[in-house]
């Protein structure tokens, strides 16, 4: 490693010697001229995750990420920081209890501080039946070793005296709680990412736009860029939103359809929660960042659009949401609204598989959930990459599953993207 | 967002429900034929995904109900036709 | 001594006192202040701390977009944190506190943290606190947390009200300053319904400001005058105190009518409105907003914005100081100096960073061109500043213009992307703003005002006409021209002295540089690493400064680097008025059946289910345990009869000659031979094979069918049925209408139910055993005319029938029943009985229709037709859908009859696990779905999916709930627990 390690003595050391031993945090590189073994289509969380994995565990360093703007900018950059692996199905819940098991080793493995911060999550029940879907839930979670509480009404008021426990469309009966669940500041986890694969020789190439893929006789070349054409052994598409977008160059079309989630934060306030509440009746879950903003969300606003931005319905929908189980929030200003683009996939599950392109991949299909799986999708994903062979807890995000039936979806909402 | 109604003249987008991608018109009629099980698949789970002019299907649940088409900009919004979708399905061949 | 800063003049009321605190101090205003106006009137300008440094600040602004000022308003539930003083109309008993420290504002102890600032740059947390591992939750974090923050949120529910609005018109117009009302007179004056809104209380926009004559009178005489005009007319909706936060989709603008300008407690008035306008075309005048300059220690208090101390000189009548000193970079900053001079305020100096002539002369100023200021002196109040040229000036208010930028916020809504202009040293809109808008005046960067008026007469009535209105034949209004020269100034490299870019968050030139020399070069990854322009003031006076110094750093032009994206809210509005009246019971609507009332009577709990409220079960006297009543509730039924409202299914009365034909396409099963007079059951699929919903579907009449849907679906199962019809077989004949709300229906079960029926059914009316038997529906009478529909079905197992009829009938036919049960002993019985019952039976419902699960998985398999195509036939088919390992619906008990009967809990959500397998997911062999204590059987008995359950019956498994902490052995057996054979319901 080229780096010098972050640590308190290095940042005080800095501060009297006027900052200047500072070094980018990642290397701006140019591409190659003979190529790459690998090329990461996108310098997302996921793409950077990859390719840190690629180099990390499998020792394959002659790597490029390609980012069209800059890196981190899409979801990794702009979601509710929410991390959990409080699923459900077989076929996810392993995978995302080895991304939470990843995120709890990630701030020493990259040494950066990406202030993941396991401070629970937990999920109000307001109905007999509600409790006995989130029963099934918690042995599953207790089942893959993730971890979970189930918390009485009585010890929920006790906890978080600002819920209202009575309202009357949706008193608060329980609650099940993943204590190993929390946020991560989550621009971090792009900057940590980038700069663990940095330092270990991937390039990172930022505005070089994918404009099309050099394919012959059904297999992938390498890839046209902004800045030229580039070579690869093997390509490997990471773009989320962007699936639909990128594949198509490639002639793939994909069981996905793009939407916005739209996210809101309020101005900073001084502590008022401590963990992540999800109150999945009314569409609204909310945590408090480190710097005092209310972080918050609900529903895709239900349309296809690739305009990083929503509209008000939903905007309305999730603060009444708000309002119905926390009353405070109502002086609270929301200060900022964004939207990301989702790839919202045909089951509410993801893909990380190859394609019928010969040396072509493709990781996606993540719907709004990408942000909590990027260790676990970059592990499984550069595994892949590495061998040709799913790893094992990645096994079931194989693209041809919905040909034979093999469907993974969470909500039981079916093929309807925006309902997932 | 907007919609101009064929009948009903402009509504706002909360008075609908979406479904999706007008492709999802073109239900196979093939179904005893043993191959039809790709097309299906084809027909549920395929999407253009379109970034640009997107036909797609709403539905006027606080209203009408009716099922319009709607030829949407998937980049921008803007919305440059409404139809009904019977009016649509049928000029696509369906009947019975 | 009270307001020793105010002033002769102003638009202030000063027969008019106002009384108000601030962190406990009784001070005085007067009406038309803003509590920053006064608290500068009462000399009382540290105000607030910074976010990081805990640096003593002082008002910088005299708008929204004020980036020290904001503190606690009101207090109790009342409070409302981070409230920006510059926006707050002053009100009699308003109550203000500084936030963000600890002890005294005068003393904070968090202050410490300025003198750790070297180790605290931008991005030092990513770099430490890694070690020890475990401390970043426990020590760190809450550390951190505790300091961050701003303002304190009650802990109490809201007190106020929200409303929201909806108002239309052809065109709105954004700020009603010069160019907002030029544009207004001339649009509406053409015809067209104009709203005009302003996030000021007073319109008139800078004009209130400035000191220039239009049309030969005094700007805020001029706007006044405009104002009382368009009040005048009907086609214009005056908005004042109302802030359009954002551009939506097609027009669709949101706006926040600020109604809080007296005491909370004493109103009963909607705290704010939040309305929704629906303009056909809109036109920008939202002016400009002024930017600081970078120097040493330029965040004291009593260093403010050149345009804002003019502002409250002008407007407010109050001196920000005794010796005012004005460091500016462009013209319109001498315009401070010269109108402070002109009311008496002693101007010491003014420094131009320019190397130009002076601008005009400043009596009793020092003028210094080409100089800028390097330091400056003053803890909790500016007491010095030091030039570049070595001098140091004792002054008490410092007057900063980096120029003027144009407030393109909301051009960029839909993601414009603002163009840099060399002649005014801004950033100006691009052409991509929302559709339909338009920009005029300083927005636009026409910074001349007698420019900017003509281009919002011009734009208001060309607008209009696009709109088909008539041009206006208004003259535009006239004032001298001024001009408006500048030279970027983006700070002065001042050595060990940090230089403030973004005051909230405690961003510095040198935090910025830091940034770009670890490699955050793109806007974006400077303002996510340095925090630049994400405090509550969204950076309005801090980003383009920001820019400067990277565009300096990088040696590239600032269209290069550019700006973040500007996102709606415009300013921070708040979380209730997004709700609205959405709270407690209202936050989604109520819906009651016919009967509610008598089961409110009859002392009923009830439960919501897709916003009905059903009764879950009716407790006697005595009754302690809801179990109690549930059992019996069965019992009763069970052994004798029983009543249970049912209205919440969903209902459609479907008519057309091609019915049958629908019905076989949208059903697993056959559904083209059903008889007149006939019922059946149906299960509908999803396209890709899961099973949808069930239901029955009863034929009243050759095209006449009615179709009853789960309660939770009807909503979604009627809209797929009209998919069905509209968009995928248009040409069948088949009309329908959902009928949920116009029926009352009523489940009527146990062996005397058709005994009770009898007594009410009109007697030409045969239900008898034969004449009515299992399955049959008929269009009937009751109690003598009244029209009623008859269907002998039964989910309970029991004979039972459901009778409908319409909604207005719905609860004297409950009573009716009643009263005729009465010598049968007759129960009602709400939905926990009604589970329990169905649950005997092994029918699935909610929790086994999950959408997970397929007819074959329910067991239903051979219920489905392979001789038609229907929708989720072919996609049902296949592979992974057909295999035998799949979890399929069985039925389970325990072996020990007495297990979880002393726990409290069902079995319900437990995992099945071989007898002597590891709770893993490689063991998991299913859960169950439903459970419940069965009376009839004198146990819990459960539904539940397991893998390959069909053939396992007779096995023994065990059903594992580790949340609970229980693990007993149980019985695949049949889902039909009670009366397998199904006797009862024909009898």
């Amino acid at each position: 490693m080229s780096k010098t390690r972050y640590s308190a003595f290095k940042v005080v050391k800095e501060a009297l010697t006027g900052h200047k031993g500072w070094e980018p945090t990642w290397r701006d590189a140019e591409p190659k001229a003979d190529g790459y073994d690998v090329i990461i289509v996108g310098g997302g969380g996921h793409g950077l995750s990859t390719a840190y994995y690629l180099a990390k565990n499998h020792g394959i360093t002659n790597v490029a990420v390609l980012e069209k703007g800059w890196i981190g900018g899409g979801n990794v950059g702009r979601n509710t920081t929410i991390i959990r692996s409080n699923y459900l199905l077989p076929g996810n819940e392993p995978f995302y209890e080895l991304s939470m098991q990843l995120w709890e080793n990630l701030e020493q493995d990259l040494n950066y501080n990406a202030m993941v911060s396991q401070r629970g999550i937990m999920n109000l029940i307001h109905s007999d039946a509600q409790r006995d879907a989130f029963i099934r839930r918690g042995n599953a979670m207790l089942f893959a070793d993730a971890g979970c509480e189930y918390i009485e009404a009585k010890e929920v008021k006790e906890r978080y005296p600002f819920l209202d426990m009575d309202n009357p469309r949706f008193p608060i009966k329980a609650a099940l709680a993943q204590p190993r669940g929390g946020t991560v500041r989550h621009d971090a986890v792009a900057w940590g990412y980038a700069r663990g694969a940095s330092d270990l020789g991937v390039d990172i190439i930022q505005n070089c736009e994918v404009t099309g893929f050099n394919i012959e006789n059904g297999k992938c070349l390498g890839v046209q860029t902004s800045k030229g054409e580039i070579k690869a052994g093997r390509v490997a598409v990471c773009v989320a939103g962007s699936s639909g977008r990128v594949m198509a160059k490639a002639g793939i079309k994909l069981p996905i359809e793009s939407h916005v989630l739209q996210a809101f934060v309020t101005e900073g306030l001084k502590p008022v929660m401590d963990n992540v509440i999800t109150f999945g009746a009314g569409h609204f879950y909310c945590s408090q960042s480190d710097k005092g903003g209310l972080v918050f969300g609900g529903d895709i606003d239900g349309y296809n659009t690739y305009a990083q931005r929503g509209n008000l319905p939903v905007v309305e929908d999730v603060c009444s949401g708000g309002m119905a189980i926390m009353p405070s929030i109502g002086r609270a200003r929301l200060l900022r609204m964004w939207g990301g683009i989702m790839d919202m996939s045909m089951d509410g599950s993801p893909f990380i598989d190859s394609t019928e392109v010969e040396e072509l991949f493709f990781n996606g299909g993540w719907c709004y959930g990408g942000f909590k799986a990027t260790p676990a999708s970059g592990y499984c994903y550069a595994h892949l990459l590495a061998t040709n062979h799913s790893h094992e807890v990645a096994s079931a995000y194989k693209l041809d599953r919905f040909r034979r039936g093999a469907i993974i979806d969470e909500k039981g909402v079916g093929a309807q993207p925006n309902l997932h | 967002m907007i919609i101009n109604h064929p009948l009903l003249g402009p509504r706002d987008s909360e008075e609908f429900v979406y479904l999706g991608s007008t492709d999802l018109i073109n239900r196979p009629t093939n179904w005893e034929d043993e191959a039809s099980a790709e097309d299906f698949y084809q027909y549920q789970y395929i999407r253009e995904n379109v970034a640009g002019d997107h036909k797609e299907l709403w539905y006027h649940e606080q209203g009408d109900q009716s099922w319009l088409v709607v030829t949407r900009n998937t980049l921008t919004h803007e919305i440059t036709n409404v139809e009904l979708a019977q009016d649509v399905s049928r000029a696509m061949g369906r009947g019975k | 001594m009270s307001q020793i800063n105010r002033k002769d003049g102003g638009l202030i009321n000063k027969d008019k006192t106002i009384t108000f605190t601030f962190n406990g101090h009784i001070l005085r205003g007067y009406e038309g202040d803003t509590l920053a106006s006064a608290l500068l009137a009462n000399d009382k300008h540290l105000v607030g701390r910074s976010f990081k440094y805990h640096r003593p600040r002082g008002i910088v602004t005299v708008g929204s977009e004020e980036p020290n000022a904001i503190m606690e308003i009101g207090s109790g539930a009342y409070k409302e944190p981070n409230t920006r003083a510059t926006v707050t109309q002053l009100y009699n008993g308003l109550e203000a506190n500084s936030q963000n420290h600890r002890g005294p504002l005068g003393f904070d102890l968090m202050a410490i943290t300025d003198f750790f600032s070297p180790m605290l740059g931008a991005g030092f947390y990513y770099k430490t606190f890694m070690w020890p591992k475990a401390f970043w939750e426990k020590i760190y974090e809450p550390a951190i947390r505790n300091s961050a923050g701003l303002g304190t949120l009650a802990k109490q529910p809201d007190p106020d009200t929200y409303d929201k609005g909806f108002r239309y018109c052809d065109i709105l117009i954004i700020g009603a300053g010069a160019s907002g009302l030029s544009a207004a007179l001339t649009a509406a004056s053409s015809g067209a319904k104009v709203i005009l809104a302003d996030e000021d209380f007073l319109m008139g926009g800078r004009l209130n400001s400035e000191t220039a004559k239009i049309d030969g009178i005094s700007g805020s005489e001029w706007a006044k005058n405009a104002v009382d005009k368009l009040s005048a007319m009907d086609n214009v909706t005056l908005m004042a105190d109302t802030t359009i936060f954002g551009v939506y989709d097609h027009g669709i603008y949101g706006a926040l009518e600020n109604r809080s300008s007296e005491s909370r407690e004493d109103s009963k008035k909607p705290r704010q409105v939040n309305w929704r306008i629906y303009a056909k075309r809109s036109i920008l005048c939202a002016g400009a907003i002024e930017r600081s300059i970078a120097f040493g220690n330029n965040d004291r208090p009593g260093i403010m914005l050149a345009g804002a101390v003019r502002s409250y000189m002008n407007r407010f009548a109050v001196a920000t100081g005794q010796k005012v000193t004005v460091y500016t970079n462009n013209d319109d900053g001498w315009q401070t100096a010269k109108d402070l001079r002109a009311k008496g305020v002693k101007v010491v100096a003014v420094i131009d960073s320019r190397s130009i002539s002076p601008v005009m002369g400043i009596q009793g100023a020092e003028i210094f061109m080409g100089t800028d200021v390097i330091d400056t002196k003053g803890r909790r109040r500016l007491k010095s500043i030091k030039l570049s040229n070595g001098r140091t000036i004792d002054t008490d208010s410092l007057a900063v213009s980096g120029g003027w930028n144009p407030n393109l916020h909301l051009t960029c809504h839909h993601r414009g992307i603002p163009k840099w202009n060399e002649d005014i040293a801004s950033f100006v809109p691009d052409d991509k703003a929302p559709p339909g808008m338009s920009v005029a005046g300083r927005a636009k960067g026409t910074m001349v005002l007698n420019d900017a008026i003509k281009e919002g007469h011009d734009l208001g009535s060309s607008v209009a006409q696009d709109l088909g209105y008539k041009a206006s034949d208004l003259e535009p209004a006239t004032t001298p021209s001024v001009a408006y020269n500048i030279v970027a100034n983006w700070g002065v490299p001042s050595g060990k002295n940090r230089a403030w870019v973004d005051f909230q968050n405690d961003v510095t030139a040198k935090d910025v540089k830091l940034a770009n020399q670890e490699g955050f070069k793109s806007v974006e990854h400077v303002k996510r690493y340095t925090t630049l322009g994400m405090a509550t003031d969204q950076g309005k006076t801090a980003n383009v400064l920001g820019i400067g110094i990277m565009a300096e750093n990088m040696g590239q032009t600032m269209e290069e680097t550019g700006t973040t994206i500007f996102r709606p809210p415009y300013s921070p509005v708040a979380v209730g008025a997004f709700a609205g009246r959405r709270r407690g019971m209202e936050f989604y609507p109520t819906r009651y059946t016919p009967s509610h009332k008598w089961s409110e009577e009859q002392g009923a709990v009830f439960v919501e289910v897709g916003m009905w409220y059903r009764s879950q079960w009716f407790p006697q006297p005595g009754e302690t345990h809801w179990r109690q009543s549930v059992d019996r509730e069965v019992i009763q039924t069970r052994s004798s009869v029983g009543i249970c409202d049912v209205t919440t299914l969903g209902k459609i009365d479907i008519k057309g000659s091609d019915v049958s034909e629908f019905l076989n396409k949208v059903y697993v099963n056959a559904f083209a031979k059903l008889p007149v007079g006939k019922t059946r059951y149906g299960l509908m699929l999803r396209e890709d094979g899961m099973a949808m919903d069930d239901g029955t579907t009863a034929r009243l009449a050759e095209d006449h069918f009615v179709m009853t849907t789960t309660t939770a679906n009807a909503v979604s199962v009627y809209r797929h049925l009209q998919f069905c019809h509209q968009v995928l077989w248009p040409d069948l004949d088949v009309h329908m209408i959902s009928v949920t709300e116009q029926y009352a229906q009523y489940a009527v079960a146990g062996p005397n139910s058709r005994k009770l029926l009898e007594k009410i059914v009109d007697p030409e009316h045969d239900i008898s055993n034969e004449g009515f038997p299992f399955m049959a529906a008929a269009e009937i009478s009751v109690c003598g005319g009244v029209p009623a529909r008859l269907f002998r079905i039964s989910f309970s197992g029991e004979l039972a029938y459901e009778i409908a009829v319409p909604t207005r009938y719905g609860d004297s036919l409950m009573r009716v029943m009643m009263e005729a049960g009465k010598e049968f002993n007759v129960v009602p019985y709400g939905t926990e009985a009604l589970g329990v019952m169905r649950i005997e039976k092994g029918h699935a419902a909610g929790p086994e229709l999950n959408g997970q699960t397929s007819a074959y998985d329910l067991g239903m398999g051979g219920m489905v037709s392979g001789k038609k195509d229907f929708i989720g036939y072919k996609l049902g088919l296949r592979e992974e859908l057909q295999r035998s390992d799949r979890m399929q619906m069985v039925g389970f008990k325990p072996v020990n009859k007495g297990d979880l009967v002393d726990k409290g809990h069902s079995m319900a959500g437990a995992h099945l696990l071989g007898l002597r397998d590891e709770p893993t997911t490689e063991n998991d062999q299913g859960w169950i779905s439903s459970s419940i204590y069965s009376p009839m059987l004198g146990c819990y008995i459960g539904l539940g999916f397991i893998k390959d359950g069909l053939n396992r019956k007779g096995e023994f498994v065990r059903a594992v709930d580790l949340v609970r902490g229980s693990d007993i052995e149980v019985e695949i057996c049949s889902p039909h627990f009670y009366d397998p054979e199904g006797g009862r319901l024909r009898e």
